[in-house]
């Protein structure tokens, strides 16, 4: 087994602060000059101005840095960060799979991404058929009838869900008032559920991490409008119940969303409308690798069952003949759409539609599916061998994520989020925490497809040196990490119980 | 494949270590017959170079804008983009990582994004600001829901002038609860009498600057009358370089400010992903939706910078939460702070300054058109034209002759016959003389 290694070299002070690589960096308010500028404009054209009585008559206060100072700012703030393309990176049901260069210079292709959401279509058939031709994909995919192509994360693909959901209930005479969701559930299902009107009802687990059937049964009436279940599940777990839970659902008139947010480990091998389900959402910015950007932009496309797609939401790009129409009113959606309304400005995040597009292409019908069986295989091997070591709730086979609880840190000392701490001196961006809520401490780990067996091979050495180092007795270890940051652990309580939410200029 | 590392080799050592016989084997939970009807109608796995052909292909079947003269706007407006932006947006530190959720390794974002609040709150001259929407039609939506948490009210004023958009996703967010929503007629000459509508019932008021039609308002009097009658003020900016020209929407007495930041930092890409820029007043911050970034310290007693106030958000209230947005603009965010960082405050009122006087210029010799009628005294770096026939007949005459002149009215009022002829023209920095003469030429040419 590998012992943790001391540095040869305590960290020594230094004049600036800095310490090598890692340099400390002002605010951008904190420099620059009155007039700077990295931009230089054309001249106006020589008119008087029509600004009547509305012009500004104060400065903006915003500093004047030149080129050089804004790149190396923004440098500088970058080696501040992890990223996946630093490192491993496995954030349970976050998906950090590489990001592919070729979507990012697709997205730049001139005459795809400059162009303009309002430019008449006929001068736009070609972004119209990237939408058309990745919607494709999507049905195919899933085996679904529609898709809404606008919402604009995962969580906004959710509430296209619900809210095609609601409308078709009152398109039967009643919206009903209650949605089931599990006590797993990512927190975005229950306040989705609410924004749409609907009440929560949750549904226990069984000590095999999955759904209660007979719970489900029990909670199942006339109120229900739908269930939403994530799956495979937060547990890393597919429900094995689910044809038998979609029947029990349409048997009391309610409809089954299935959260998407997992959908990479089936991707290629599964037909979700096989299992019953009228809408799922398809996070673009996980399972079709487009960057998380730290934190965004991502896009939620939403395929829907035959019962639900006419009410999906406007914009809606249609095909007659050869040529692609772009339905942005209820005026041109035809009688036998009644789209619900519409959930974001102009025609959703097509920059994210390029990028999966290429990525679906490069990968096509035969690498999905070897990337979701890559997916699993990595997520069971970390499974096969840390659950001796750490403690796994559940048993096997996982999906594509390996979820341990914190029974094997008893009587330490330490607590998961020790061991997250620990794992980032270490070189790593730590697992999920404390998700979901279903096991005590939970560390769920994600590894996605893109890592080498060499890379699981060190992480798995790694975290069974640190679960001995925290078994030995040495709980102050954990606790001062982590040391090697740009910044050690940051006091939380202060943050929020003193608000400081933006730069002011400091009172002399 | 080139994404997946693993070899056969690796693959059959993990099965071993595993116990598993076959990769098959793992899905055992996946219903037999749900695994074996899966069949897809879908092409093999491409190369690098086939898949660029193919979206060269998709490319050439558009008119872009880069390369003719465009006066498109309506809530969108295309600038030049400096290219240190994109090369900095596309350092893998930045493009790569996930939401800020561990401080220690996340420093860059989380201080870009305290960089960038501040940015917002100095632009739109408001007090507090969160780290991004998706755009502004969400965030208006967003904005409503806050007023009626706030004011614990059921109704919603939406002013004519605001753009369509940004109506319809607040009328269908709002549709879904049991808030109601009195959104008013479009209003393209600018006459609609808010302050007399206003009412004790009202959660808040949703304005525009400039509307969609290019107007301004003093909103001063409504923000007064808003206060009266315990209403909050929302005001909608979807242009914010008319920031660096125009009174800020805080100065006015606005409550909650909503921006399309989409037109600084990013190039277009036909309409997202964007950015939508919200700020609020700081007694109202717990109520606010999304991410926010705040300052502390470490144990070691150095500045730093954590998400905070996060008891707002779906993964701690849940059903409770303020918001249900998770992933937002993290990236876009960027984008537009690093624009906004390179222009400075020289650059950013310039730029508006050269934005405004070009669109005065065109408007000017718009004017001389026979038969066009420019419909404002004061305006931005938008207005609207009255033509002598349908707007949408002239937008695909002139698409026709490699111009994209103006997005017509109707595309979104099509119910409005009075509307019809009404055609929106933008200019900006990117216009040239040579452009704005090739308009007119066009534009005589198609009327004629």
């Amino acid at each position: 087994m590998n012992e943790i290694h001391v540095a040869a070299s305590a960290p020594v002070g230094t004049v600036t602060g800095n310490r090598g690589l890692i340099v400390e960096e002002p605010l951008i308010f904190e420099q620059g000059t009155d007039t700077g500028s990295g931009v230089d404009l054309p001249e106006p054209f020589d008119v008087p101005d029509r600004l009547g009585d509305f012009r500004r008559t104060g400065p903006i206060g915003l500093p004047g840095l030149a080129e050089p100072q804004v790149v190396r700012h923004y440098t500088r703030l970058s080696q501040k960060n992890y990223s996946i393309d630093a490192g491993f990176y496995p954030l349970g049901s976050c998906t950090m799979k590489y990001n592919p260069r070729l979507n990012e210079k697709i997205a730049r292709t001139p005459g795809l991404g400059d162009l303009h959401p309002f430019q008449p279509v006929s001068t736009a058939q070609g972004a119209l058929a990237v939408i058309h031709t990745l919607a494709g994909w999507l049905m195919e995919l899933t085996g679904m009838a529609g898709v809404a192509m606008s919402p604009a994360a995962g969580a906004h693909g959710e509430l296209c869900g619900v809210m095609a959901i609601r409308a078709a209930q009152e398109a039967k005479g009643n919206p009903r008032k209650v949605i089931l969701v599990p006590e797993s559930a990512h927190g975005t299902n229950p306040a989705t559920a609410a924004l749409c009107g609907y009440s929560v009802v949750a549904i226990p687990a069984t000590a095999e991490g999955r759904v209660d059937i007979a719970a489900l049964k029990a909670k199942l009436n006339d109120d229900v409008a739908g269930i939403m279940l994530t799956n495979p599940n937060t547990c890393g777990l597919f429900e094995r119940d689910v044809r038998e839970i979609a029947e029990l659902v349409h048997g009391a008139g309610a409809f089954f969303y299935m959260d998407g947010a997992n959908f990479n480990a089936i991707i290629g091998r599964v037909k979700v409308a096989d299992l019953g389900v009228d809408a799922m959402h398809i996070n673009l910015h996980k399972t079709f690798s487009t960057p998380h950007g730290g934190g965004g932009p991502g896009a939620g496309p939403t395929v829907f069952s035959e019962a639900l797609a006419k009410f999906a939401p406007l914009p809606f790009v249609k095909k007659s003949g050869e040529t692609f129409e772009l339905v942005e009113t209820r005026a041109q959606a035809g009688a036998d759409a009644q789209p619900f309304g519409r959930m974001k400005g102009f025609h959703g995040q097509f920059g994210v539609m390029l990028r999966a597009l290429s990525y679906a292409m490069a990968l096509g019908k035969d690498g999905l599916k070897q990337a979701s069986g890559d997916a699993v295989l990595n997520a069971n091997y970390i499974l096969a061998r840390l659950k001796d070591t750490l403690s796994a709730p559940f048993e096997g086979p996982c999906m594509h994520e390996a979820l341990f609880d914190d029974g094997f840190l008893k009587d330490t000392g330490v607590t998961t989020l020790d061991m997250a701490k620990a794992l980032i001196d270490e070189g790593y961006h730590p697992m999920t925490m404390y998700f979901p809520l279903v096991v005590h401490g939970a560390l769920l780990i994600e590894p996605t497809e893109t890592e080498s067996k060499q890379t699981l091979d060190l992480f798995i050495e790694t975290m069974q040196a640190l679960a001995a180092k925290a078994k030995s007795g040495d709980s102050e270890f954990f606790h001062a990490a982590p040391r090697l940051t740009p910044r050690r652990r940051l006091d939380e309580t202060l943050a929020a119980r003193k608000p400081v939410l933006r730069w002011s200029q400091k009172a002399d | 494949m080139r994404y997946l590392p693993l070899s056969a080799d690796d693959r059959r050592d993990m099965l071993a270590a595993i116990g598993a016989g076959s990769v098959e084997d793992l899905f055992v939970d996946v219903p037999q017959e749900v695994r074996d009807a899966a069949v897809f109608d879908l092409p093999d796995h491409q190369g690098e170079l086939a898949i660029e052909r193919a979206f060269t292909r998709f490319a050439m079947q558009n008119l872009s804008p880069g390369c003719a003269p465009s006066f498109l706007g309506a809530g969108a407006y295309r600038h030049h983009i400096p290219a240190a932006v994109d090369a900095l947006i596309q350092r893998g530190e930045f493009l790569t990582s996930y939401t800020p959720y561990q401080p220690e390794i996340s420093q860059g974002t989380l201080q870009a994004l305290f960089e960038f609040q501040t940015q917002v709150c100095l632009l739109t001259g408001m007090e507090v600001a969160n780290a991004s929407m998706y755009d502004a039609a969400t965030g208006c939506a967003e904005a409503a829901l806050m007023a009626a948490r706030v004011t614990r009210r059921k109704a919603v004023l939406i002013s004519g002038g605001v753009h369509p958009h940004y109506a319809e996703v607040i009328e269908t967010q709002l549709g879904f609860t049991d808030i109601a929503c009195d959104r008013l007629d479009p209003d393209p000459v600018g006459i609609e009498d808010l302050i007399g509508r206003v009412d004790q019932h009202h959660a808040c008021v949703v304005v525009q600057t400039p509307n969609f039609f290019g107007r301004f308002a003093d909103y001063t009097a409504l923000a007064a009358e808003c206060r009266a009658v315990g209403a909050l003020l929302v005001i909608a900016v979807s242009e914010p370089v008319s920031l660096g020209a125009l009174k800020p929407p805080g100065e006015m007495g606005a409550d909650i400010v909503v921006v399309d930041g989409s037109s600084l930092g990013m190039p277009l890409s036909f309409g997202g992903p964007g950015v939508g820029l919200f700020a609020t007043r700081e007694k109202y911050v717990r109520n606010m939706p999304g991410r926010l970034v705040g300052e502390t310290v470490d144990v070691d007693g150095h500045r730093g910078w954590v998400l905070t106030l996060s008891t707002r958000e779906q993964h701690i209230r849940r059903e409770k939460a303020t918001s249900n947005i998770c992933t937002n603009s993290g990236l876009c965010a960027l984008a537009f702070s690093i624009h906004v960082a390179m222009l400075g405050e020289t650059g950013y009122t310039g730029l508006a300054e050269v934005n405004h006087k070009t669109a005065v210029q065109l408007a000017k010799r718009v004017a001389t058109v026979p038969g066009v009628k420019v419909h404002a005294a004061a305006f931005f770096n938008e207005f609207a034209v009255m033509l002598p026939k349908p707007a949408a007949e002239v937008v695909e005459a002139l698409a026709k002759k490699g111009i994209l002149g103006g997005v017509p009215v109707s595309r979104f009022y099509p119910s409005y016959p009075e509307m019809e002829n009404l055609l929106l023209l933008a200019a900006t920095e990117t216009n040239s003389a040579e452009d704005i003469e090739a308009l007119v030429a066009a534009l005589t040419e198609v009327l004629r």
